[in-house]
Parts: structure tokens; sequence; C-alpha cells
């Protein structure tokens, strides 16, 4: 099992590598499309279907929301290419290649995190959470080592301390556990044939209508 | 790596050689030779000493050369580091195959003592012995009577195997034992863990036919993936309780990622602890209780769980700590709530806890017990409030009317009543595979109580309250629905 090595230098995958890279494992995520321009933007949009959100991705742009390269919510054709216009004029030489990423608005009432991270004592580990604004606050997560069993993965999902939010919720039907499960291993097998990863997030994966759906992805790689 | 072989001569020796026996009764190698002397050790006992001066009235001989071949397959060694080194040829060429170093000087004490410490290894690979230690305060076997180490106790034999980086929590886990009388099978301190640390122990613990249960103390692990390894192939074998002291050495995450900052390094610990399949104890005190509970109990074969109680504010407390753990507070069913009927006057609880209220004859607690214990939807059963009337009878056996006013025979009435309930109790779990755990602050308040007798004369744990009954039992479950889901 690979350990990381601090002094080793890494990089982050964009968003879209990222997404294609756990998608191969199993991992949902929304249909998407990448515009390089506005009018592209708002074409991608209208075949994806309204609301959609839109997102500056590239190589080189790992917190997206903290430089407000996310617009939400965007209704018509119209909000799709002034949004792309705007995200794309907001790129920095230092950003590189950029396109626009149009995905549709996903809802749900709730949201947790899974992840991938390289433990400097044991390795490869995989974690689930439950995220969201409080996610920090209740630091309700359950971890287990690279590789995990099915029965390992079940029981992640039971650990978690927050179990009311996976029931039926808020008009919303349980979580569908079989997937979430699915997820965990999916993570699991990526860690393992993807001997450079050293970490990856799936944060958040909305919960929409039961279903677990990545909606942003951030893989982290040796370089 | 070390042999079943070598640790065959570390636990069950034939025959143990003192190395560095001291005629100062301050010295470790005095306390060794008296330890091992003084605790029943059956095989043959050798001591050296610079000047053969006799110790405990052993003969000594100065050098192991002098010993015949073929006696002994332990040395304990409390000679300084230095000689070490010849010690253990003398000791390998006398057919010794295990050793355990008590010295000082090695890996805890700066880069020379890192280099003795290595090359001390090396030579023991040369040698083929099993080095324990060094730094370590020694190893217990209670199959053999061996209490080869430079601290007391010698605690009550039993089937708790205990494996420590400190060698102070052996001494803690022994005495546990010698005061609940759950006994332990082999103890052993790793000291700085040279050549064999914890999992290595554990890993002959999981086929030693003397110890059902291991019980271990960590701080440092070196190599975290070894220690998974080793620990999960003991852990499917038979229940590893764990505790585990200090802060993670791992340091800070390579990674800053949102995530990777949720989890801390406990967290992996802990999710490394449940998939493994290991009982991870939070204290001292826990992780003995939880052993002598896998020691002593069966697991419950689901989590309904009935709880009998002589008076109604334990049963309320009980019900409340079950609420905060997997277990589960029965409905009584209604042949159970009949059967009762016919044995209580009707202001019982009729529900669960069963409180039975007062107004028992002297049969009544026995009955219950039977009717609650067989019955086939109950998986196990918490019992509450014994022992008060032996509890009184104490306090008129000690008093100025004593044994005056028929208090002699209401003493010895209910004493033997007291004795009788805890020991039927104990007998209706073994016949139905149960788990029954009877707490009651009289275990260590008054641990010469009739009832608490019962219950460590029958082998078992009392427990000294209903919350540390109710965790025990819930740490019993974790594992029995480990094994079950692991096999279909």
């Amino acid at each position: 099992m690979p350990h990381s090595n601090p002094s080793l230098p890494t990089r982050t995958l964009s968003e879209v590598e990222s997404k294609a890279l756990l998608a191969g494992f199993g991992v949902p995520m929304p249909v998407e499309r990448l515009a390089a321009d506005p009018g592209a933007a708002a074409v991608a949009a209208t075949e994806i279907g309204f609301p959609v959100v839109a997102k500056l991705c590239g190589d080189r742009i790992a917190h997206k929301t903290e430089r407000g390269l996310v617009r939400l919510g965007l209704s018509d054709a119209g909000a799709v290419r002034d949004a792309a216009a705007e995200l794309l004029d907001a790129a920095t030489p230092e950003d590189g290649d950029v396109e626009v990423l149009v995905a549709p608005m996903v809802r749900g009432n709730r949201e947790l995190i899974a992840g991938l991270a390289d433990d400097p004592q044991f390795g490869m580990t995989v974690m689930l959470g439950i995220g969201g604004i409080f996610a920090e606050a209740l630091a309700d997560v359950a971890i287990r080592l690279v590789p995990i069993e099915r029965v390992d993965a079940e029981e992640m999902i039971d650990e978690l301390k927050t179990q009311a939010l996976l029931g039926a919720f808020r008009g919303e039907p349980a979580v569908d556990r079989t997937r979430l499960t699915d997820i965990l291993l999916g993570l699991s097998r990526a860690a393992i044939a993807t001997p450079d990863l050293v970490s990856a997030d799936l944060n958040p994966l909305i919960v929409v209508d039961g279903d677990p759906l990545a909606v942003d992805a951030l893989v982290e790689v040796r370089v | 790596m070390a042999t079943t072989e070598q640790f065959q001569a570390l636990f069950d020796p034939r025959g143990v050689v003192v190395a560095g026996a001291s005629t100062h009764p301050g010295k470790f190698g005095f306390v060794a030779l008296h330890n091992i002397l003084t605790n029943g050790y059956a095989g043959r006992v050798f001591a050296t000493n610079r000047e053969a001066s006799p110790v405990l009235g052993i003969d000594t001989v100065p050098s192991i050369d002098d010993l015949p071949a073929g006696q002994a397959d332990l040395v304990f060694v409390c000679t300084p580091a230095a000689t070490n080194a010849d010690v253990l040829r003398s000791a390998a060429a006398k057919g010794i195959t295990a050793a355990f170093l008590a010295s000082a000087g090695y890996g805890e004490a700066g880069d020379e003592g890192r280099r003795a410490q290595h090359d001390l290894v090396a030579l023991a690979h040369d040698l083929g012995m099993l080095i324990v230690g060094p730094n370590g305060q020694g190893v217990v076997s209670t199959p053999s009577s061996l209490c080869a180490q430079i601290v007391a106790p010698y605690p009550p034999a039993g089937r708790i195997g205990v494996a420590s980086q400190s060698g102070n929590f052996v001494s803690s886990f022994m005495n546990y034992a010698c005061a609940s009388g759950v006994g332990i099978s082999r103890a052993v301190s790793a000291g700085n863990a040279a050549m064999v640390g914890v999992t290595d122990f554990l890993g002959f613990f999981a086929d030693d036919p003397a110890t059902d249960v291991a019980l271990a103390y960590v701080e440092g692990i070196s190599d975290g993936r070894a220690f998974f390894r080793g620990i999960s192939q003991v852990a499917a074998k038979m229940p590893v309780v764990l505790v585990k002291g200090g802060a993670s050495s791992g340091g800070q995450r390579a990674a800053a990622s949102h995530t990777g900052s949720l989890a801390s390094d406990d967290r992996v610990f802990d999710g490394m602890c449940r998939q493994a399949g290991v009982i991870r104890a939070h204290t001292i005190e826990e992780a003995y209780e939880v052993a002598a509970t896998f020691a002593t109990q069966p697991l419950p074969r689901g989590p309904r769980v009935a709880v009998v109680t002589t008076a109604g504010g334990w049963g309320v407390v009980t019900a409340d700590a079950i609420a905060g753990t997997d277990l589960e507070l029965m409905s009584l069913p209604a042949d159970l709530v009949a059967a009762l009927d016919a044995e209580l006057a009707p202001r019982w609880s009729r529900n669960n806890p069963i409180d039975l209220a007062g107004g028992e004859t002297k049969d009544t607690i026995p009955a219950v017990l039977e009717a609650v214990i067989r019955h086939p939807e109950v998986d196990a059963v918490v019992l509450l409030g014994m022992g008060i009337q032996s509890n009184q009878g104490r306090m008129e056996a000690e008093g100025s009317f004593f044994p005056e006013w028929g208090l002699d025979r209401i003493v010895a009435f209910h004493d033997r009543q007291d004795d009788r309930y805890t020991t039927v109790a104990s007998q209706l779990a073994d016949e139905a595979g149960k788990p029954v755990l009877v707490a009651t602050e009289l275990a260590v308040t008054f641990p010469g109580n009739a009832a608490v007798r019962g219950i460590s004369e029958a082998g078992r744990l009392c427990y000294p309250s209903s919350n540390r009954a109710v965790n025990a039992l819930a740490r019993l479950l974790e594992r029995s629905r480990w094994l079950a889901r692991r096999r279909g």
C-alpha cells in the first residue's frame, strides 16, 4: 500500500478529469458538458435542461467556490451565456486552459461526503461522512483502510451517528444504502487501481430522491 | 518474527535461568527470582550471580556456562546491557530458546542504546533465540505457574491473554484479575519490542489452547498495515480487546483536503479496529471488564435484553444505559408476563425492566430468573439489586446485638439466599448459553457480600454498576454482529 510522502509533489486533476476517473469505478455523476465559449454553454444547457449550474473548469483550479467560480440556478439560455462570459473573464493566466462546465442543478435536502486519503500510518483510507453546512461541526465520519469489502462499506454507513438523516427525510425517501455502498466500494477500487492517487473528495454527494450523486469531485495525484 | 516453539519456551518453559540474580532484595535480579520461586513454578529454577552467592536458597553459579545443558528453555536477564551478548550466547549453548530482558540501556537510551538493541536482535536471529523486551517487566503464565517478572501481582489462572507495550498496564490488568477473580492465562510486557511486539504475542494467543480472549495495550505503532494484518488474523479467531494510549504519531496529513481535515488520525485507528473486528476500549478499566466478560460469558444471540431488579431505580437507569447502545430493552412476551404473574405480587412492573417490587418469598427470585433466562426470546439478562439483605446481615453481624434476638439465624439465612440467587443465575445462564450479568456496587464496597461471592465463585465478574454491565454486554453484541455479518 503506498504511503504518502510529503516530499513528493502532487497535483489536482480538473473537476472533469476527477469525475471521469471516479465515474470509471461506478461513482454516479450528473450528465455534464464542457463548453469553450458562452454560446456553446447555452447550447449545452438547453440540451441538459434548465436550471443548470455553470463552473469554470481547468487543471489548476481547485477551489472554485472560494473564488466565486460557480454559478447556480441558471434558468435560461441568456443567463447561462452571461454567466459563462463572466466566468471566462474571471480566469487568470495562472489558471491555464479553462472551459465552462455546464451541469444540471441538482437538488436535494441532504448532503454526504466521501473520499480517499493517504494516512501516514495506515496508508490509503476510504471515508464517508455527513456533508453540508454542518459537516465540520458534526464531524460524523466513518473510515476504513483500503481495500474494503461490501460488509465494511455497509458497516461504515451504519456507523454514522446521524442515522436519522439517512432514513426517509422531509418528503424524500431513505438514502439508497446499496448505491452508497457501491460508491464506497468504487472509491476503494479506484485507490487500488490508481497507485499515484493521493486523495479524492466527493463533496458534496447530494442525495436526490434517495440516490447519492457526486456533484463535485477532486482527485489529487502524485506528479 | 518468532516461532510457536519459541513462544512455548517463553510461556511454558521446562526450566528457567535468572541471569544476574542478586542477594540485595531491592534489585530486579532478586525480585525476579523471588517471584518465580514463591508462586509455585514447577519447572527447574537456576540462577547466576557474579560471586556465586546463594540467593533465596538457590545455589548460584557465576555463569550460564556452568549450568547443565537441556534443562531450561527460558533465561530471565537482569544483567547489565554490556554483558548481555555473552549471556545470550551462553544460554543458546545450553539449549535455551527464549530470553526475557528486563535490562534497560537499549532503544530507550539514545543512539548508543539503539545500536546495542539492533546488535542484540541480530545476535538473537543468529542464535535462533526469541528475545522479549528489553526494558520489559516480565512474563506471567498461569498454566505453568510462572511469575517471571519484576513487579507484583501474580494473577489467578484464567482465559485472558495480555500483551502490552506498557509493563505497568500488565500489572494493572492483573490487579483487576486479582480483585475480581476473573483470571489470566498469559501476560507479557513487550518492553522496547526489539524483536517481537504486541501483535506477535496476540498471534500466539490466537492458537493458544489456554487463551480465549486477547487483551492488549498499545501506544505507538511503527507499521500500521502490518499491525492491521496481524490483529485482523487474531480477531478472526478470538475476541481482541484493545486500548490505545497517547496521541498518534501519525503527524500531519499530506493532503489538506476538506475530507482529510475532518478525519483525525484517531478516527483512522478507530475505523481500522472496526474493520479488523477488534473491540476498542477507551480506558484500562473498561478494557479489563470487557475482556473479563468475553472470558466468562457467551456471546448474545441477539440484542434483546431483559433487566431483572428487586427495586425500581436501578431498573430505570439501566433502561437509560441500554438506550445508549445497540442493545434492545425488549418488550416482554405475553407468556413470560403470565409466567411472572404466577410468581410475583400484582404490583410487579409487568414490563421490562422486570421490577419485582418486593414481597418475594424465599423461592421467588430463583423462579423468576428461571422463567426469564430460559425464555427463548430473551437474548441476555442484566440482574440488579442482589445482596441487599446480606449487606444488612453484615451490619447486624458486626453490630452490638449479634447474635441475640435471632440475628444469628437471619444473618445466616440472608447469606445463604443471596449466595443462592447469584449462583442460580450463573447455573441458568450456563444451561441456556446466554449472557447473564449481575451488577451491584457491593462488588467494590463490600466484596465479601454473599451475592458477590456467588458470582465470583461461579467464575464470573460482578459489575460495579449497571451501566458498566450494559457497556460490557453491548461490546459482546458488537462482536457477535461482526462475526454474524462475516459468516453470512
